[in-house]
């Protein structure tokens, strides 16, 4: 469990690859192109998230000067 | 004429409820209330001069207003019943009623719930009368809780102080026992009768029920545990003085005058039932004729004034219990009839005594007020020798003797009963002249600010007069109830004459009358010297408590209920409702630490779940 | 064909190993970079060139260089590095591989009860030319197509209002409300970490 949040997104990145690949594998076997379109729309949501998600690292870096995940549970209880 | 005769309880009950429920105007509540009040003694009089004019058959009249309701065989009416009992109590409720009601309309005058008070003694007025006039028993018990209510209602009618609010809380619930013990009775009447018509009801009860039946002793004993209750006779005595805690007039009117004898009323309404069962008249008797010891005693040692006139009820209505239960009924009613008149009065004239020295109730803190307050004197000195029974210018005499020669020579009549009245006499006299000598002979304790005003001193005139005069109406009075309450005597030869039995009682009285003077106001040392020594502390205290009677039931029956009522508090089925919280509490706290606002703990959580769910969806 | 793709495969699983047990976070990136050119490679050998091409042109060249951009602005530093290596222990890893190992075992079973019928890929299902793929993105996906336009463009417009300056005065009104011992000295993750770590949960 990494608890800096860069390597929180890319492990999010690694994951969202292997089920690309699932499709896509999966789409070549039965020869039919839906694995592919599948895997591109899981590519533009990857593509989405990533610009968000990084965006929030930033802001969050420049108020806590830390990327601990840890750092930013306030909304606990 | 008679037919006039619904009107006595309606007026009073559409004035009560006009009071309740509109806004009048101060002056005007006084003139509805008192007027709703007069309205009814006239026609009661009315009614009265009908009847004798132009006796009805059977010298009863029936007045039925309409079928209450219709259920199971059981079919009360709202009907009416007027036979010479009824008729003389009616009058008497009716008439004294007015003159409290006119006297209260200034006593009360400065109180801000004014119309909250005539509209409670309306309300009172109204339940009595419905009370005495009752053809079933259904009814006669409608106005019982009626009465119970108001008087509630009264006791603690200056609510702020929680005090009174207690004291009204205890009479009721004393009170309630007794109702408990009357409607169980009035349940067995009719399973074993089949009807809650008094008149209905004696013809059959002496048709089934033979003399001495057990059927007949169980439910004169349970009627009586209602009259006990409601007339503050042992065992649940212990109600009526605390309830001096209301206002004097309520005092005057419910604990002296009327509530207090519907228990009388009661068990002389039912006298057949009582002549079918001996055990039960005896009872009635011996509860009589303890009470009135014991209130004697007890009202010898007290220095509230109001109090002291409390006990000294107790006891005279224990005098009327202990006429009922030898068998003197009529005598009975005529001391019920100078009791009104007299107790009435002396409360108030302590009215007007306690008023004028600014609420102080003490009798040691007031004193020689023979000169400054001469109505109030003369007016309480003519009610307490009535009370006490000066012989031959007194009602109260002729009613009191009347009663202690029945006790000797009635039919349950024995001697022992007829020695217990003639202490009752020497007790009666030892208390009044006792309070009479403290708060009007002897030094000032106190100052007077206020004088009675023409509405409290009229009243007081009238019961005055009554009380002196009414004891002439005797053998009249007698003949006038023959028919309805015969008087069973003749069946025992006495050892004295009754001329002598009044003789040996107008002894008493003054035997009583000197002791009183030398205690209390000639060598007032013997008196602190009794109340130091320590057997007459002892005593002193002893008879101040009430014979223990408070504390007893303390002990007995309240505190093991308060207890017992705390313990069921965290019973098994509530608990299963706090369990429900309790578990919601826990799951609650379990579940809060899941929520950690930490990131790593949400991914775990999720990739956890996956694992679950798949594994759920394969192997499921 | 089948050769290139055990191949490829078996590097994309050690680079991907590689990127998640690194210190550095742009070694981690360039490992990872390493294991979507191979997953590509592994892309065309199935049989799908069209994605092949699209993995290498927008995941591994618009996303990836996007992360280590990021990286590079934030500007870490050793000291990260040191407090990474402090916290990253053996004992951090009980619980994922646990948990993923549960899941490998679930998918083997899954796939194993349902049987893979006929395995090797492309071998004689041939390539799936990007005017197929095309044809039927236009055509049932159409509107996959929209929402996904419709993806980007709330991405684009968060990412450009989150990725606004922000006044010191808001700054600093910000860092007033939070908690004020929090280090404001250079990132260190070791420090706020530590601190947070002793808190009960």
């Amino acid at each position: 469990m990494r608890r800096d949040l860069i390597f929180i997104l890319i492990s999010v990145e690694i994951m969202l690859n292997g089920a690309g690949v699932a499709f896509v594998a999966a789409g070549s076997r039965w020869g039919q192109p839906d694995g592919q379109i599948m895997f591109l729309f899981i590519l533009a949501m990857a593509a989405a998230e990533v610009a968000i998600g990084l965006a929030l690292v930033l802001r969050l870096y420049h108020h806590r000067h830390t990327l601990d995940a840890d750092a930013i549970s306030d909304m606990r209880g | 004429m008679l037919g006039l005769l619904w009107l006595i309880p309606a007026i009073p009950f559409a004035s009560a409820l006009a009071l309740a429920v509109l806004r009048i105007p101060r002056k005007l509540v006084a003139w509805i209330a008192a007027g709703a009040t007069a309205a009814s003694a006239v026609v009661a009089l009315l009614v009265t001069f009908s009847f004798l004019g132009a006796p009805p058959a059977a010298n009863a009249y029936t007045q039925v207003l309409w079928t209450w309701f219709d259920v199971g065989g059981l079919r009360p009416e709202i009907a009416f019943y007027l036979d010479p009992i009824s008729l003389i109590m009616t009058l008497v409720v009716a008439f004294v009623g007015f003159l409290i009601h006119l006297y209260s309309t200034e006593f009360m005058i400065d109180d801000e719930g004014y119309s909250r008070f005539f509209a409670y003694m309306n309300l009172f007025f109204a339940s009595m009368l419905t009370l005495l006039l009752a053809n079933n028993l259904l009814l006669l018990y409608l106005g019982w809780e009626g009465v119970g209510l108001c008087s509630y209602l009264l006791i603690g009618f200056w609510y702020r102080d929680p005090a009174n609010g207690r004291a009204g809380r205890k009479a009721f619930i004393v009170t309630r026992i007794g109702d408990t013990a009357l409607v169980i009775g009035l349940f067995f009447l009719f399973h074993d009768l089949g009807t809650l018509r008094i008149q209905e009801l004696m013809q059959r009860a002496t048709e089934h029920w033979p003399v001495g039946s057990s059927a007949a002793v169980a439910a004169a004993l349970l009627l009586l545990g209602g009259a006990v209750g409601k007339s503050a006779q042992l065992p649940l005595q212990t109600w009526l003085p605390d309830a001096m805690a209301g206002p004097t007039p309520v005092s005057a009117l419910l604990h002296a005058a009327t509530m207090v004898t519907a228990g009388v009323y009661l068990i002389a309404r039912m006298h057949v039932l009582y002549s079918l069962a001996p055990l039960a008249q005896t009872a009635v008797a011996v509860i009589g004729a303890a009470t009135l010891l014991i209130a004697g005693f007890s009202a010898l040692t007290r220095w509230d004034i109001k109090r002291v006139l409390a006990y000294s009820t107790m006891s005279q209505i224990g005098y009327m219990f202990l006429a009922l239960g030898v068998g003197a009924w009529p005598a009975a009613i005529f001391h019920f009839m100078t009791h009104a008149f007299f107790k009435a009065l002396l409360f108030l004239a302590a009215g007007i005594i306690i008023n004028a020295v600014d609420d102080e109730h003490n009798i040691f803190r007031m004193g020689g007020l023979r000169t400054r307050l001469p109505f109030a004197f003369w007016t309480f000195l003519i009610a307490g020798c009535s009370l006490a029974g000066l012989p031959l210018v007194t009602a109260g005499a002729f009613s009191k003797d009347w009663i202690i020669w029945g006790a000797l020579s009635a039919s349950n009549g024995s001697p022992e009963f007829w020695i217990v009245g003639l202490v009752g006499v020497l007790l009666t006299s030892l208390y009044t002249f006792r309070v009479i000598f403290l708060v009007f002979f002897g030094e000032a304790h106190s100052e007077v600010t206020k004088r009675p005003g023409y509405a409290m001193l009229i009243p007081c005139f009238v019961l005055a007069f009554l009380s002196i005069v009414g004891g002439y109406l005797k053998t009249p009075f007698g003949r006038f109830v023959e028919t309805a309450l015969p008087w069973t005597d003749g069946t025992r030869v006495a050892p004295v004459t009754d001329l002598v039995s009044e003789g040996i009682s107008a002894f008493v009285f003054l035997l009583g009358l000197y002791l009183a003077y030398i205690f209390f106001l000639r060598k007032k040392s013997y008196a602190t010297a009794l109340a130091s020594n320590p057997a007459g502390d002892l005593l002193h205290r002893f008879w101040f408590s009430d014979w223990g009677m408070d504390w007893l039931y303390d002990r007995v029956f309240v505190q093991p209920l308060v207890w017992f009522a705390r313990v069921d508090k965290g019973d098994f089925i509530d608990g299963f409702y706090t369990g429900v919280a309790r578990l919601n509490e826990f799951a609650w706290r379990l579940l809060r630490r899941t929520e950690t606002g930490r990131l790593r703990w949400y991914a775990a959580g999720i990739a956890a779940g996956a694992v679950v769910f798949v594994a759920v969806v394969l192997f499921l | 064909m089948e050769t290139a793709f055990y191949i490829a495969g078996a590097v994309a699983i050690i680079s991907t190993v590689f990127t998640i047990t690194r210190l550095n976070a742009v070694h981690a990136l360039l490992y990872l970079v390493v294991s979507l050119l191979a997953v590509a490679v592994a892309f065309y050998t199935m049989g799908a060139p069209l994605v092949a091409a699209l993995e290498v042109i927008i995941y591994a060249g618009a996303i990836m260089v996007l992360f280590v951009f990021v990286v590079m602005m934030l500007n870490l530093g050793r000291r990260a590095v040191e407090s990474e290596r402090r916290l990253m222990q053996g004992t951090i890893w009980v619980g994922p591989s646990v948990l993923s190992a549960l899941l490998i075992v679930e998918v083997v079973y899954l796939i194993a009860r349902v049987g893979l019928p006929g395995l090797p890929p492309g071998s004689g299902s041939g390539m799936l030319a990007p005017k197929q793929v095309g044809i039927a993105l236009y055509g049932p996906y159409v509107i996959g197509v929209e929402l996904a336009s419709m993806l980007l463009l709330g991405a684009l417009v968060g990412a450009c209002h989150l990725g606004r300056p922000v006044s010191e005065k808001a700054e600093a009104r910000y860092d007033g409300n939070s908690d004020g011992s929090r280090a404001r000295s250079g990132g260190s993750v070791v420090r706020a970490g530590v601190g947070r770590s002793a808190d009960a949960p």
